[in-house]
């Protein structure tokens, strides 16, 4: 056996001294710097200024929505991990655990390694195209995120219609897929994006019907007010204090369990991963892409999965509301909440992805249509029935 | 000022594209131009204040009518040479629509400048104190409720003359029947047979 040498670059410790010293220096720095100028109401001159001039405005929402997607990107960067992580501990394996202690920074020494890939762009390819369509994806699943409040008055975009631009905008997602797979000129992305084609419309249907349901009984289509209507409901009529029994899960139900499935459905997850199914299709619409291109097809394809997990705690999970309104519980932050659900619901995902066997493309066909369609159609008569009997109809 | 910047922004991009479309040598690309077209009228749809129908046409245009399109397109074998040929024999047909439709949007257009008074009568007032959503829904659900139910009968009977049309039964096609899967059981699937050695069944 050869003893290691050992490292030569090591730096002694006076020189970790140093630089730890050097740093925290420059924090006091920037500290005592902020709050110099906040003395001196710098701070509150712009703030003032961001809100009252229409170029601040501007800049106010420039900066609010380059704050947003870098949140954004830690959080899926995060769940990317979770999702790992989680089918790994189904499997009995450990998953990613050599990036960083306990795999933490796997996900950004993938991106690295994307980045630096070489981009191969097939001989026969649409060019233009080809190079669009995983900038389509993830531009437009970046962009519902403007409407979702992850807190109390916290949502970028507080628009009137805002649950039919998510919707518009989750629906929109087939795109990124059908110009990848056509503009490829391949066999297997070209039958991968008419799979995504039919599986995505078809789903959409029965998605559309959940969110009228909700909207039913929220009398809403702003996303703001449709949380703010689960402080009241199911609970609080026996008398109880504002709670979870309120939210729209409970009444729902159904509905919460046929949005959860097309969720998956509509975010192309296992099980209904049938537009990448590996044994059939190689790696589906994505086989041409290498480098960049793959990159921001995943990243779109996990924010789009975010966005549903978003989605599904805001109609259903009772969005920025704490568990139980008693005085412990509402201490924490709406966004609190809001993560903590979202990371749950994207709990179930992941498990279901690590549990339940891809389905055949015709039961995922009979599955939407003949399923879903006429238990969603029908809870939405049930609904407007109910609310309109019992005088309930906001 | 800055709606009036968006505003020719979108006007720009959609009359741009709207050219595109019929411009376009490869039909896929003149089907993505539409749906660029159809982003473009929603954002012009918005600056007016007319945010229900600017996702409405979203929702529905792009996101479920313009992607059958590009389905179809796609499929389609199309022989370029050929595509060509027949431009002069439709030329005039072609020309005589888009001229019909150019006089009816003059007339259109032109009405409520001949007399100003005219606006009136198909411009109802847009109500203020009420969203967009509530006050389309008044008109549709309320106000014209029967017109609403006759349009939606007529597509049903439209949908299942559709079906009529192309429903086939075919003879001998194996189907699945997902409750005679889940009720078999061992006693009806399975049989067991002694079988003596050497003489087989």
């Amino acid at each position: 056996m050869t003893a290691i040498p050992p490292s030569k670059t090591r730096k002694s410790p006076a020189v970790a001294i140093v630089a730890g010293l050097l740093v925290l220096a420059l924090i006091a720095c920037v500290v005592l710097l902020i709050g110099s100028l906040m003395q001196s109401g710098v701070i509150a001159a712009f703030v003032a200024w961001m809100y009252e001039t229409t170029l601040g405005t501007v800049v106010r929402y420039f900066l609010e929505s380059v704050l947003l997607i870098i949140a954004l990107l830690i959080v899926v960067a995060y769940l990317i991990l979770v999702d790992r992580k989680v089918w790994a501990a189904v499997q009995m394996r450990r998953g990613p655990n050599v990036v960083g202690p306990w795999g933490l920074f796997q996900s950004f020494a993938d991106l690295i390694k994307f980045a630096l890939k070489e981009q191969i762009i097939p001989d026969g390819a649409n060019k233009g195209i080809f190079l669009i369509a995983p900038l389509v994806t993830s531009v437009l699943a970046i962009a519902a995120w403007a409407v979702v409040p992850v807190a109390d008055g916290w949502a970028i975009a507080d628009i009137n219609v805002g649950i039919l631009y998510l919707f518009a905008l989750s629906s929109l997602g087939v795109y990124g897929v059908i110009m990848g797979g056509w503009a490829s000129n391949s066999k297997y992305p070209f039958l991968s994006a008419l799979r995504s084609a039919a599986q995505m419309v078809s789903y959409e249907v029965s998605i559309g019907f959940v969110i009228i349901t909700v909207l039913l009984c929220a009398g809403s289509l702003n996303i703001t007010e449709i949380v703010r209507t689960q402080q009241t409901g199911l609970g609080t009529m026996l008398g109880l204090p504002n709670s979870f029994l309120d939210w729209y899960f409970l009444p729902l139900f159904p509905m919460f369990i046929i949005f959860f499935v097309s969720a998956l459905a509509e975010t192309n997850r296992p099980p209904f991963d049938l537009v990448e199914a590996e044994s059939e299709l190689v790696a589906g619409f994505m086989v041409e892409y290498s480098a960049t291109g793959y990159l921001l097809f995943m990243l779109g394809e996990y924010v789009a999965i975010t966005l549903m997990c978003a989605m599904t705690t805001i109609l259903f999970l009772g969005g920025w509301l704490p568990i139980i309104d008693v005085a412990v519980l509402n201490w924490v932050p709406g966004v609190v909440w809001f993560m903590i659900k979202l990371l749950f619901v994207f709990f179930m995902f992941a498990m279901v992805k690590a549990i339940v066997p891809r389905y055949r493309y015709d039961q995922l066909m009979r599955l939407g249509w003949k399923v879903f369609l006429p238990i969603s159609l029908f809870w939405v008569a049930l609904t407007a029935g109910v609310l309109v009997a019992f005088g309930w109809a906001p | 000022m800055i709606a009036a910047l968006f505003f020719y922004l979108f006007a720009a991009v959609a009359v741009a594209s709207a050219v595109m479309v019929i411009s376009a040598r490869n039909p896929v690309h003149s089907v993505l131009f539409l749906i660029l077209c159809f982003f473009n009228a929603a954002g012009l749809f918005v600056l007016m204040g007319a945010e229900f129908l600017a996702m409405i046409l979203v929702v529905v245009y792009v996101g479920a009518v313009a992607v059958l399109f590009l389905f179809v397109v796609m499929m389609l074998d199309v022989d370029f040479v050929e595509l060509r040929q027949g431009m002069l024999n439709y030329l005039p047909v072609g020309a005589t629509i888009g001229l019909i439709v150019l006089v009816e949007l003059v007339l259109a257009a032109g009405s409520w400048v001949i007399d100003p008074k005219s606006v009136a009568t198909h411009a109802a007032p847009t109500p203020t104190d009420i969203t967009n959503t509530e006050a389309l829904g008044r008109v549709l659900y309320t106000d014209f409720i029967f017109y609403f139910e006759a349009a939606g009968l007529v597509l049903l009977v439209a949908m299942i003359g559709a079906i009529v049309l192309t429903l086939r039964h075919k003879q001998g096609v194996k189907r699945q029947d997902i409750s005679t899967q889940v009720a078999r059981n061992p006693a009806n699937a399975v049989e067991v047979i002694k079988v003596k050695s050497g003489q087989g069944i």
